[in-house]
């Protein structure tokens, strides 16, 4: 059984279908992908499985267990970790601090556990975010930049920190929602290995990403949407020669 | 003890008491709308609400039961929390301008409701009867006023205090990290409000008298003005806002009728030339540390093999 399925999935706001039946399941430990030209629904579809949207029709499953209609904190905490494509970052917070906020559900100390800070369970806990939180900082190269406020990072860092919040959160899927957005070259390069390499500890990543080249390089399988319809989903190889894929991206005729 | 306290307290001069005593509760007041505003970044206006919320059930508390103190500020201090999660529950959905203009709807309801109240005396307000403990008004303020330091220093750095912090900065990201905003803003909402009943409670019992006209639009602005010249979400910003705010007027009372003219024109300058507030947008810690020439360093315990 797939880790994510995605079953005829639909949402309209108005008139407008963004995302139309769409079925999808992404594998357990892979790197899926979904890309498609500006406005085909895709970050429509992580704000769905997310739950920032509830879609109108259809529902989506995460291992096993039925979580569309859910609250985002809800599903978040069930272990979905995502990016945002504009960044989103706690910027006036520490590095540290914003990765700290992705463990949240990892801790269990409220207000209570706030004022009493010196109880053992609470230092204990506290010891045990700061420690995972320098882990996943580590995970991304950014443990030098822990006490730096988040917005005085550079772009290709901020987007790192992004990821390293998600992973924070111990997801069992990662949603990267345009992860080589404003990068150059070389920071892509390092992307596709940091992306490679969280894969290869046994996490799924689902990405949406622009630049055909980095997909092509990084994923298991991609599926293609435009105007909300799914019109290809197969590896990098099936995706590259469809032809509706091709017409999708360069318009009718092109390449025949 | 008490006699020695007392003796203490007693030998000092009334005036400057008073200013004392005023100083004690603003801060009270500026740290629990600190959370709400500073930490949570809800906009609230009104706070001085929740303060007579507070003081009227502290009053009632002494007249009709004669509990001892420190039980009728806990009891006063829940009490005006149960009133904010029963308002907050409702308008803690909108942001902004909209949260704003709703508290402030609050607050002029609640002194509505005060002032036709027979229970609260109505328009001629309550005589508050002197509090049930040996402490002196004074000493029992500013243990309140350091308790008050202690555990919201101690709140903003703690897994609660992020998650707050992290809906202030943003709730869509803050809602992926699995932070229920409702939850977060309702308990911060609890906290501050909290704060603003014992500060009621303890500014009726100080001065003996209170009437719903004390509590309205203009006492929120002060409190608000405390916590922003500060700077939102520093609790030294707010210890010293306070501080400032409510010495002020006493410190201009030379130039008479020129005073409040001074005293709009000093926080126009300050926001001018300090948007953040006095200590805004400054991590008090680091500072400190800096100072020291020490470096903050990472929290690896031991038991950590790596490096």
């Amino acid at each position: 059984m797939a880790l994510l399925e995605l079953n005829e999935v639909t949402i309209r706001f108005g008139g407008l279908t963004a995302v139309d039946r769409v079925n999808l399941q992404v594998e357990e430990g892979t790197i899926q992908a979904l890309i498609g030209p500006n406005g085909a629904g895709k970050s429509t579809m992580f704000n769905l499985i997310t739950g920032i949207y509830a879609p109108t029709e259809g529902n989506i499953s995460f291992g096993g267990e039925r979580i569309s209609g859910g609250e985002p904190y809800r599903i978040a905490a069930k272990g979905i970790g995502r990016t945002f494509q504009n960044i989103r970052l706690f910027s006036t917070l520490s590095v540290l601090e914003n990765v700290l906020i992705g463990a949240h559900t990892r801790g269990r100390a409220g207000l209570g556990g706030a004022v009493c800070k010196y109880l053992p369970w609470v230092r204990r806990e506290e010891g045990e975010l700061q420690d995972w939180a320098v882990q996943c900082l580590k995970q991304v190269d950014l443990v030098h930049r822990a006490f730096e406020p988040a917005a005085s990072l550079p772009y290709g860092e901020q987007r790192r920190l992004e990821i390293a919040r998600a992973l924070a959160i111990k997801p069992r899927i990662l949603l990267l929602d345009e992860p080589a957005a404003g990068m150059n070259p070389q920071e892509k390069m390092s992307l596709m290995h940091m992306i490679q390499a969280i894969r290869d500890t046994g996490l799924t990543v689902f990405l949406v990403e622009h630049d055909m080249k980095f997909v092509m390089g990084i994923s298991d399988r991609i599926a293609v949407l435009d105007y909300g319809v799914k019109i290809a989903d197969g590896t990098p190889l099936e995706v590259r020669n469809n032809d509706r894929v091709i017409e999708a991206y360069l318009g009718k005729g092109a390449g025949h | 003890m008490g006699a020695a306290l007392h003796n203490f307290v007693g030998g000092m001069d009334p005036y400057f008491l008073q200013i004392i005593v005023n100083i004690g509760i603003a801060i009270i007041l500026a740290l629990g709308l600190n959370v709400i505003t500073g930490l949570t970044g809800q906009l609230s206006l009104g706070h001085a609400a929740f303060m007579s919320v507070g003081a009227f059930a502290s009053a009632l508390l002494t007249i009709k039961t004669g509990l001892p103190f420190s039980l009728n500020l806990l009891l006063a201090g829940s009490f005006t929390a149960l009133i904010g999660i029963l308002i907050g529950f409702p308008i803690l959905r909108l942001t902004g301008d909209y949260l704003a203009i709703c508290t402030l709807g609050f607050a002029e309801i609640v002194k509505v409701v005060f002032l036709n109240l027979d229970i609260t005396n109505r328009a001629l307000g309550l005589t508050v009867p002197p509090a049930k403990t040996d402490i002196p008004m004074p000493i029992v303020v500013w243990i309140c006023a350091l308790l008050a330091v202690v555990a919201v220093t101690f709140v903003q750095n703690s897994r609660f205090g992020r998650a707050l912090k992290a809906i202030r900065e943003d709730e869509i990201a803050a809602e992926s990290m699995g932070i229920n905003l409702t939850l977060y803003k309702l308990k911060s909402f609890a906290l501050g409000t909290f704060l603003a009943g014992i500060g009621g409670a303890l500014y009726g019992h100080f001065l003996s008298y209170i009437n719903p006209s004390d509590f309205g639009f203009l006492k929120s602005v002060d409190i608000l003005s405390m916590v922003v010249l500060g700077g939102l979400g520093s609790v030294p910003g707010a210890v010293i806002g306070a501080s400032v705010l409510a010495a002020a007027p006493e410190f201009l009372r030379f130039m008479s009728q020129y005073r409040m003219l001074v005293y709009g024109a000093l926080l126009v300058f300050l926001m001018v030339f300090r948007p953040n507030g006095l200590l805004g947008g400054v991590n008090f810690v680091d500072l400190v540390l800096r100072t020291l020439g020490k470096k903050p360093h990472l929290p690896l315990r031991t038991g950590q093999k790596e490096e």
